[in-house]
């Protein structure tokens, strides 16, 4: 059989602190939302004012000078996500042959903070359609096509191996740790450096999805913005972050004595060839991924301990997945446990699917189960146990995390306690 | 919009080694709008470089670039789709649609999940982007397109051709630069292996606005010259860079035995694929081409002598061009194998441009004929390579393509003709 | 400011989301569901961007989700002209 992949490390930058993984699952597991007034830029003529920032210090978490102005601060919370990771993985990157060593990262939006600022600065302003080049800044190039963020994680980790971008807007994370899992089994990579990062929390990305109504307006009380599955939510809270995974196959992670904090079993994406930002009530295509993640893990629906729900706070996605996990769990759907972890560091685009399988991880390694924030009302529609204010202690074997993102995607990945499969 | 009816699901118990076979072509390109208008151009070596005229270049260091020519927005592409669509999209929309009909595919037909869509990308829509970010720093937030939300993001083609075709199957997007267009054609193959029948896949790309020129200008590779057939020379000892192109190829990749059930035309197959990094900027070690293109011949099970021709990356920068000549030499010995760069033509298209070179070699194989080089009179001797300056008769049975991602990124693909059972490694 | 007709109406969806192949915006369409032009709720959005900038005025969030006809759409533009102090 094709081999088994694990997590044996985490790196964490999250909203909430200024990076780690330790802050970032207190926070969750405390129940603390990270969410409030936009402070990385004026947004006071914006709609929707409200974010989930990271209080991120580049040079305190060790990035050179260099590093700090070539990088964008998407790319910078990567590359500070990968080397937690790595440490926390005890594996030594100079003892690895880095030619089977690979890095996957997946991102929405890019650069987007980055070229929002350049842009200002070359075209003065928006003064006009031709912008004066002289102005640009050397490593333009570097936000302009965003690999830039895999090479500078493979740079840093010293990777040789298949080394990519995966952008698939919201299920960016997912899919990318999924890839990476994929690289392994078929034995391209022995050891990948997979996650997913993005800082979106600009100008232009704020108004685009002002314009589609899509963030919240919730702004005099940003603490409680984030309300998946509340009656009560009116949009999802811009977040930003990175979480970063080394993954390795087990049997070498049990060979080194690694600590496994959880296997990725299963994945799948589907598309729903719909609309680019709308969803159809039904959830078949993230029923239909969930049903071929279950499958490719060899776990019965009923084995599922702990949904890590999408749960972006809108009220067509809070629907939409509701129905797919009924529609591929069915009864079972019911007594099991739900969350997002949204209401509490908001939504990040293509980083949140990678925070939410260190979310999962943590969740299998403490028998905790993060709880849905500023859950106070459910909507009548949304009839799930969706773990409202307070986290949970229970055993979780089985975990299920979805993601849904613009563009039709739909990604499942099903972690497990590798205990629970036999070798 | 149709309802969700379930059919069986296309995954089940299909064999890992599942083969992989190209049955569609779609192309647009700098030299030839559609599949034969650029093949005819590619063989006669007529190229599509020429003075920018999608902007006023004239202020800009570098005024040369690839543009697709004569393509008409509304006479391809829905009216409804105009006012939230990148012209890279449009791009990517019409390859798709001639791809699709080239293969024959009715997509409706297809059994639920059973198509999907992977592409590659480097920097989305841009100049939707460009547009607005003007409208937002010189009016406000409140004048950015309901559109823009994903009109500029990577992941906008394959969402778009999903959509466009009723592709309901898994979905990717991967960005390494000009290596892209290369993985994500492995990504689909992945794809077929984990159960998918049908996969649209390949890269169109394009970012000639004055924003995208500025940040390609940044990364230091454009050349500067002013004449169109001495701007990108690639391996001669005259190279000073590149010019930069739109457009590309998708391609239709299907199971070999789903392309066999329903009778259709193989153009060849995607044999073999690896993926590598460079060693960082400052640090010691080879860099990885080679080393992609020895990992795929070997998946392939082919030997170097087997190998009849090489789709270089050809960065017309000296010192890629060396080492990727470097690279030549050391797998198939001086001159020991033709090498041919028809993007002399087109310019170097970002994601779309490994993607245009398979779409070459299928045809190189199904004409036995090898496109040629333009505007190289000949190699600088030092890199001892076979150049294919002029368009070369003879069987093609199996060519390598090259492709480099500024940064780092290196891949090979193996493409064969023979769709005859191989031993694997 | 003077109220806003359909054949303003029609002439600014079809500038900002385009036009549905089959579907005639000339003939008698104040009743016809945007679905049925052809129009999604992404393209009622935008056309609701391009009045409130175009007219100054503010609509709204339920705006989109409620006026699923042209002739409900205008009748909350006019609404909102003629009582420019709910801006």
């Amino acid at each position: 059989m094709s081999r088994r992949v694990v997590i044996t490390g985490i790196g964490v930058v999250a909203p909430g602190s200024g990076g780690g993984t330790k802050p970032f699952w207190s926070l969750l597991t405390e129940g603390r939302t990270a969410t409030r007034a936009i402070s990385l830029f004026d947004a006071s003529s914006f709609r929707s004012r409200v974010a989930a920032e990271v209080d991120f210090d580049p040079a305190a978490s060790g990035l050179r000078p260099q590093e700090i102005r070539r990088m964008d601060r998407a790319a910078q919370f990567a590359v500070v996500a990968a080397r937690e990771a790595v440490a926390d993985s005890g594996l030594e990157p100079e003892a690895l042959d880095p030619h089977r060593l690979g890095v996957t990262i997946g991102s929405a939006v890019g650069a987007t903070m980055g070229l929002d600022t350049e842009y200002n600065v070359v075209s003065d302003g928006g003064s006009g359609w031709l912008v004066d080049h002289a102005y640009a800044v050397p490593h333009l190039f570097g936000h302009f096509v965003p690999s830039s963020f895999a090479a500078e994680v493979a740079w840093t980790v010293g990777a040789q191996g298949p080394t990519a971008v995966v952008s698939t807007g919201c299920t960016s994370g997912l899919d990318s740790v999924g890839h990476a899992v994929e690289l392994i089994r078929e034995g391209s990579a022995d050891v990948m450096v997979a996650g997913a990062t993005d800082a979106p929390i600009s100008p232009i990305s704020v108004a685009c999805f002002d314009a589609i109504k899509a963030t919240t307006p919730r702004n005099d009380d940003a603490e409680h913005a984030s309300r998946p599955f509340d009656r009560t939510r009116n949009g999802f809270v811009l977040g930003e972050g990175s979480a970063v995974f080394v993954l390795e196959e087990l049997a070498a992670a049990r060979a080194r004595g690694a600590h496994v904090y959880a296997e990725i079993s299963g994945f799948a994406s589907r598309s729903n060839a719909y609309h680019m930002t709308g969803l159809r009530t039904d959830g078949v295509e993230m029923a239909e991924a969930i049903r071929v993640a279950l499958d490719e893990a060899r776990t019965d629906a009923t084995a599922v301990d702990y949904i890590n729900a999408h749960g972006s706070g809108t009220k067509q996605n809070d629907r939409h997945e509701t129905a797919a996990f009924k529609r591929s769990l069915g009864q079972h759907a019911y007594a099991t446990p739900v969350s997002s972890i949204k209401s509490m560091i908001g939504h990040s685009l293509g980083a949140i699917g990678a925070l939410e399988i260190a979310a999962c991880a943590l969740a299998v390694e403490h028998g905790v189960i993060p709880p849905t924030a500023n859950l106070h009302e459910p909507d009548p529609e949304c009839d799930l146990d969706y773990t409202p204010l307070t986290a949970r202690e229970a055993r979780v074997d089985t975990v299920l995390s979805v993601g849904s993102g613009f563009g039709g995607f739909q990604s499942a990945m099903v972690l497990a306690r590798p205990e629970r499969r036999a070798v | 919009m149709t309802t969700a009816t379930r059919e069986a699901p296309a995954s089940a118990g299909r064999p890992a080694t599942a083969r992989a076979v190209f049955t569609g072509i779609g192309v647009t390109a700098p030299n030839g709008l559609g599949t034969e208008a650029w093949w005819a151009a590619t063989l006669a070596g007529r190229p599509g470089i020429r003075p920018v005229t999608r902007f006023d270049a004239s202020g800009y260091p570098a005024t040369l670039a690839g543009e697709v020519p004569g393509f008409e927005p509304k006479d391809h592409i829905p009216s409804r789709l105009l006012p939230q669509t990148d012209h890279m999209t449009r791009l990517a929309l019409t390859a798709a649609d001639e791809a699709l009909a080239d293969a024959g595919v009715d997509t409706a037909a297809l059994p639920d999940f059973a198509g999907g869509v992977v592409t590659a990308a480097s920097a989305g829509g841009f100049e939707f982007g460009q547009r607005e970010l003007q409208a937002l720093w010189s009016k406000g937030g409140q004048y950015v397109s309901a559109y823009q939300s994903f009109a500029w993001f990577y992941a906008v083609n394959t969402g778009q051709i999903s959509i466009r075709n009723g592709l309901r199957g898994p979905s990717g997007v991967l960005v390494s630069e000009q290596a892209g267009g290369l993985d994500a054609l492995a990504q689909a193959r992945r794809q077929l292996r984990r159960g998918s029948a049908l996969m649209v896949t390949g890269g169109v790309d394009g970012a000639i606005c004055p924003w995208g020129w500025t940040a390609l200008l940044s990364g230091g590779r454009i050349s500067t010259a002013t004449d169109p057939a001495r701007a990108y020379l690639p391996f001669s000892a005259d190279a000073r860079g590149h010019v930069p192109g739109e457009g590309g190829a998708i391609l239709i990749l299907e199971d070999a035995g789903s392309a066999r059930d329903r009778d259709a035309r193989v153009y060849g197959e995607l044999a073999a694929y690896a993926a590598t990094f460079d060693p960082a900027p400052g640090h010691d070690g080879e860099p990885g081409l080679g080393r992609a293109a020895e990992l795929a011949l070997a998946e392939a099970g082919i030997a170097p002598a087997g190998v009849d021709v090489v789709f270089a990356d050809a960065a017309g920068v000296p010192e890629l061009d060396r080492q990727e000549a470097d690279a030549l030499r050391r797998l198939f010995g001086p001159r020991g194998v033709p090498v041919t760069a028809p993007k002399t033509m087109t310019g170097r298209l970002s994601a779309g441009g490994a993607s245009l070179d398979v779409a070459a070699a299928l045809l190189a194989v199904r004409d036995a004929v090898i496109p040629p080089t333009v505007h190289v009179a000949e190699p600088a001797a030092e890199y001892a390579l076979d150049l294919v300056t002029d368009a070369r008769p003879g069987p093609v049975r199996t060519a390598l393509v090259l492709a480099r991602g500024q940064g780092g990124f290196n891949a090979a693909a193996v493409i064969t003709g023979d769709a005859r059972p191989r031993t694997h490694h | 400011m003077a109220e806003m007709t359909i054949e303003q109406l029609t002439r600014l969806l079809r500038d900002c989301a385009g036009e549905e192949e089959g579907v005639d915006l000339e003939g008698d369409v104040l009743d016809v569901p945007f679905t049925d032009l052809g129009y999604d709720s992404l393209a009622v959005l935008q056309a609701a961007g391009c009045v409130e900038r175009d007219y100054g005025i503010t609509l709204p969030d339920e705006t989109v989700a409620e006026a699923t006809t042209p002739r409900l759409l205008l009748t909350y533009v006019n609404e909102r002209l003629s009582t420019p102090a709910a801006n």
